[in-house]
């Protein structure tokens, strides 16, 4: 017996998946490029169109629901169901960094920035290229790929020790600067946590196809809130 | 599954009708006092491995089996053991309910009198049909007729039967298929209230219902040659999330050609 309609439904549910991830993509990117440019416009429109993503997750989780009514999935199924759901979440958060990043952008008006953005665009591209192989790893079922999501994350993690103490020292030399770099080291937090959740989708696909999770702590960090 | 107690064990276990073998090499445990289901497609075999339990095969002409059973390290299958005996400890509940055409009451009763019970039957009776979660819904007409009871009381009123005798264990073959929804959750419910004290052998063609109530889940398969053998057996959350067996994923999935 073969089932059409639960095949169809998943592959139609992991569409939306995409969907959504491509759409937390460009938001990334337009939310750093607007904070790099202080295109004040660009900014609000980020935090506008986050209201899209959120939509899209729940509706994503709603058909995820009606999956389960209608087929209760077991085995490879209902593995391939979860991860979806888990992965949605993910998304779901990293649409919200990307809106607190424009949110600060706003914050800071028309302020000049501090310095010259260097390093927090390169996080930026890393985090967003995690995210972007996280979810190649997820469409070819590649265990191997998502290995290499995770140790990516470490050298997110390294530049954003270098951003942090960078920032100090501008804070240290002089007070006036503490709102300034204060916004930075937030911009840079965000994406920080943005690698975190790809790294979360990493291991979702990882137990997607093996059945395991990845031991808690095994890529020198743990799954995180 | 190491630290469960083991009630019955099936060593090297082949089945034969004639010339025709339905079961080959089965080797099982049976955890006590937990639910295991058997599930696999129509003829597979589950329904013969279920009754090698309790020696149930023996009735069926030209039966023959091979290999071992062990209750408490007694071998069922043993020339002095009596089968009987062996069926008094293993009790058994049929696909369609079968209550006797008597009361209810003697329905319940009728084990403990072929066996000679010589104390409080009242007694036993009535802690049956509690047992089997019936009690309260035929306490006033204990000496009406067993066949006018519903479908789905009528197959508690086999399983209190069953229960009377104070059976180690209890075969169930397909015990919900005759029933309805309503009647099916009830004789799950019942399935895990029993569970802490008798042992629960189910086949099952309801999969859910086996993920449902079981702890541990067998899948079986017919060979080539339609003897039936086990693919796969492990813990029940293990089999519906992640089963080792390509087989087991195929059929649990629906995706069974």
């Amino acid at each position: 017996m073969v089932r059409p309609n639960l095949d169809t439904s998943l592959d139609r549910l992991t569409d939306e998946l995409l969907g959504l991830g491509s759409m937390v993509e460009k938001a990334l990117a337009k939310s750093l490029d607007a904070l790099k440019r202080r295109d004040l416009e660009a900014s609000s429109q980020v935090v506008q169109e986050d209201d899209e993503i959120d939509r899209q997750c729940v509706q994503l989780e709603e058909h995820s629901i009606e999956l389960i009514a209608r087929h209760q999935p077991v085995a490879r199924d209902l593995r391939r169901l979860i991860t979806t759901l888990h992965i949605a979440v993910e998304l779901e958060r990293m649409g919200d960094y990307a809106e607190g990043i424009a949110k600060i952008s706003l914050m800071m008006g028309n302020e000049p920035p501090l310095k010259p953005l260097i390093d927090i665009p390169r996080m930026g591209e890393k985090a967003s290229e995690m995210l972007r192989r996280s979810l190649d790893a997820l469409v070819n079922r590649d265990t191997v790929a998502a290995m290499g999501v995770l140790s990516a994350d470490d050298e997110v993690d390294g530049l954003y020790d270098q951003v942090y103490r960078e920032l100090l020292t501008y804070m240290i030399q002089d007070p006036n600067s503490i709102q300034r770099a204060t916004y930075l080291l937030w911009v840079a937090h965000d994406l920080e946590r943005v690698a975190d959740r790809a790294t979360n989708i990493a291991e979702r696909v990882i137990y997607l196809v093996t059945g395991r999770m990845p031991e808690v702590g095994s890529s020198s960090r743990i799954l995180v809130d | 599954m190491e630290q469960d107690s083991i009630v019955l064990r099936a060593q090297g276990l082949n089945v034969w009708y004639g010339e025709f073998q339905a079961l080959r090499d089965i080797d099982l445990e049976i955890p006590r006092n937990r639910v295991t289901a058997f599930i696999g497609p129509s003829g597979c075999g589950k329904s013969t491995l279920l009754r090698c339990f309790n020696r149930m095969n023996e009735l069926l002409p030209n039966s023959s089996v091979q290999g071992r059973i062990l209750m408490e390290g007694q071998d069922i299958y043993a020339s002095n053991v009596d089968p009987t005996e062996i069926r008094a400890r293993i009790g058994m509940v049929f696909q369609k309910p079968n209550p006797f055409p008597k009361s209810i009451f003697d329905n319940v009763a009728f084990g403990l009198k072929v066996n000679g019970f010589q104390g409080n039957v009242q007694e036993v009776v009535e802690r049956s049909l509690r047992r089997a979660a019936l009690w309260d819904e035929v306490k006033d007409r204990l000496n009406s007729s067993a066949l006018r009871l519903s479908g789905g009381q009528q197959q508690r009123l086999c399983i209190a039967r069953a229960l009377a005798v104070e059976p180690e264990v209890i075969l169930m073959d397909e015990p919900a298929s005759a029933l309805d929804p309503i009647a099916t959750l009830a004789i799950e419910d019942l399935m895990r209230e029993l569970a802490p004290e008798v042992t629960i052998v189910i086949v099952t063609h309801n999969m859910q219902q086996a993920a449902r109530v079981s702890y541990q889940t067998a899948f079986l398969m017919m060979g080539e040659d339609r003897a039936g053998y086990l693919v796969e057996h492990g813990a029940t959350p293990e089999i519906f999330t992640n089963p080792k067996d390509e087989r087991t994923e195929a059929y649990i999935t629906g995706r069974f050609s």
